[in-house]
């Protein structure tokens, strides 16, 4: 019997995907190659089709791609209905549709939740509302950026020395154009991976011409008479004149249009199960509900089933691909979405990538080449572990690595690896900030209590 | 004709790079940039591009190669074969 209904859903039933991005474009055509044929609708609050968001702080702003040509191919005819350029803003569970903010509503049987993350604003709002000040998220916000740049601006100011600050430095200094980069921590990236690594990163930044201020906060923007940018004040009260200032301190999920629907969904994201399907706000899992990408958090039998957030792009990619196929499959067939982390980045002509979970660790080694040549792999250590691994221009290694890491590798690493060097043979602190401070953009975030955690006591409330 | 390359799979081979020039380059050492849509003329290149990545990263759409078409549907997955090659070559190098 359920066959059957399974069976019609396949056929004829309805899915509605909210947020028509990489997530929402890739699980519409994993729908259709598993054979859905039944009503397709995409919504996504964007004028245009599913376009490509990392270009934008690179090849774009290198003048290697326009902004406006980052559309992601179709890799399947996916015959869908595109509602484009009109927001969700509610969900009526129980009815099972999306309220649309022209009025309309979607029914579905199925609905699928990628509705991404934006870009944090300036918390000033007049501020933020200068002539010149910028974020980078969207299409529009990188015709924006790039309009900039082209003008040919005194200095870029970058707040925020996450992977998307320090890539639009490296851009700005492609292009011969002074740049100052302010971060509250000791170095750049510290919170994706680390103040050891960071440093490497400060050091690559400043070789190359970048104005980077460290353990400072922007305390306020100023604006001349006509309302445009022109300089930056910071904590250390030294002020830095910019006529371009790109707010880069990362991002926020997408869930507001959820708020009352009755989703476990909030300021750090929906959360869900391994197979994508999303819980209410009681702990309990939605069978018709299924979330994917940015703004999804989701446990991983891998990292002692902790739930992880993560900002990454091949992260949407499979986890769209898990949540399509467990949306129209009996129970039985369900998959579990165990996508191993991975990233990248370049910055400054450096291929920087990573697998695994680097927060995680305590501990990092260096296990091939060297930081001062700026060409090595690292390994974080937790707990005994190998959690993780990053490269820089050193890739062609990181698939062995996550093969340890899969494997559950003891850490100190202890087989000999090509190319160690001294200064690799024992761990130091990896050092990351403090988890409960902000950082600017980690990429991951450890959200929630691993259950492996013996420190956790319950404590009934007394009434 | 859009593409995009998984620069989670790619190897920094420069195979494309070497194919079709104006559309993939090195960025650095290993860093690829490409032009995500690139103009019609240079069609074939990325189809030979596309077919000689070692990794399967790159996906393009608007291809008249229909074969091509083909192998990138699949979503790529690595042949088994291509990396202990290149694994091994790399560890002949550094053991020098
Ligand atoms: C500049 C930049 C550079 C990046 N570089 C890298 C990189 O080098 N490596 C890497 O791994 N990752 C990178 N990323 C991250 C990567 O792009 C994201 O992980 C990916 O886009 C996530 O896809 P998504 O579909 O989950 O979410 P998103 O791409 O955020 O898409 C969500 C979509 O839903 C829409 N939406 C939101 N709310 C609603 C609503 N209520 N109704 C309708 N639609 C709605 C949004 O407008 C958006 O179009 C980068 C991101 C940016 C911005
Ligand atoms: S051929 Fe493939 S692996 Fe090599 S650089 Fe191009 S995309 Fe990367």
């Amino acid at each position: 019997m359920a066959d059957d209904r399974m069976e019609r859903l396949r056929r004829e039933g309805r899915i509605a995907i909210v947020g028509a991005s990489l997530a929402g474009l890739r699980a519409a055509e994993t729908l259709r190659a598993e054979g859905f044929t039944g009503e397709l609708t995409l919504i996504g609050d964007e004028p245009y089709e599913p376009y490509d968001r990392p270009p934008l702080s690179k090849g774009v702003l290198m003048g290697l791609a326009s902004p406006e040509h980052t559309d992601l191919p179709q890799r399947w005819e996916i015959d869908a209905k595109w509602r484009l350029g009109v927001a969700a803003t509610g969900l009526d569970l129980p009815g099972r549709r999306v309220l649309l903010a022209d009025g309309d509503d979607v029914e579905y049987d199925r609905l699928l939740i990628a509705t991404g993350t934006r870009a944090r604003p300036w918390p000033n709002e007049a501020e933020a509302a200068l002539d010149g000040v910028l974020v980078l998220r969207t299409r529009d916000d990188a015709v924006r950026l790039q309009q900039r740049l082209k003008a040919g601006p005194r200095r870029v100011f970058v707040i925020g020395a996450g992977f998307a600050g320090c890539e639009i430095a490296s851009a700005c200094r492609e292009k011969g154009i002074a740049v100052t980069v302010a971060e509250r921590a000791g170095a750049p990236l510290v919170g994706a991976l680390g103040g050891v690594i960071g440093a490497v990163s400060a050091d690559l930044m400043t070789e190359n011409g970048v104005d980077l201020r460290t353990h400072v906060t922007v305390t306020a923007l100023e604006g001349d008479s006509v309302g445009r940018v022109r300089a930056v004040h910071l904590s250390d009260e030294s002020v830095v004149e910019a006529d371009v200032v790109v707010v880069s301190l990362g991002s926020l999920r997408n869930t507001e249009w959820l708020t009352g629907s009755g989703l476990g969904a909030g300021p750090r994201g929906i959360a869900c199960d391994a197979g994508c399907r999303a819980f209410d706000f009681r702990g309990i899992v939605t069978d018709d509900v299924f979330v994917a990408g940015d703004v999804a958090r989701s446990p991983h039998a891998l990292f002692g089933y902790q739930f992880l957030s993560l900002e990454h792009w091949g992260n949407a990619v499979a986890q769209a691909e898990t949540a399509a196929h467990n949306m129209i499959c009996l129970p039985a067939d369900r998959r579990p979405h165990l996508w191993m982390p991975a990233f990248w980045s370049s910055q400054f002509g450096v291929n920087i990538k990573s697998v695994g979970v680097p927060p995680m660790g305590d501990d990092l080694m260096i296990v091939q080449g060297s930081l001062a040549e700026r060409r090595f792999v690292g390994v974080y250590g937790h707990q005994g572990r190998m959690v993780a691994a990053v490269s820089f221009d050193n890739t062609r290694w990181l698939e062995f690595y996550q093969r340890q890491i899969e494997r559950g590798a003891p850490f100190p690493v202890e087989f000999p690896t090509v190319d160690r060097r001294p200064e690799g043979r024992q761990p130091v602190a990896a050092d990351f900030p403090d988890p409960s401070l902000p950082t600017h953009a980690p990429g991951v975030t450890l959200s929630g209590y691993s259950p492996a955690d013996q420190q956790l006591v319950f404590t009934p409330a007394r009434h | 004709m859009r593409l995009v390359v998984d620069l989670n799979k790619c190897q920094g081979y420069a195979q494309c790079a070497f194919l079709a020039p104006d559309v993939f380059v090195m960025h650095g050492e290993e860093a690829l940039a490409y032009d995500p849509r690139p103009d019609a003329e240079q069609r074939e290149r990325v189809a030979r591009a596309v077919a000689a990545c070692p990794v399967q990263a790159i996906t393009a759409d608007g291809l008249d190669a229909p074969s091509v078409r083909a192998e990138t549907a699949e979503g790529g997955a690595v042949p088994a074969t291509v990396t202990p090659r290149e694994v091994v070559t790399v560890e002949a190098r550094d053991g020098r």
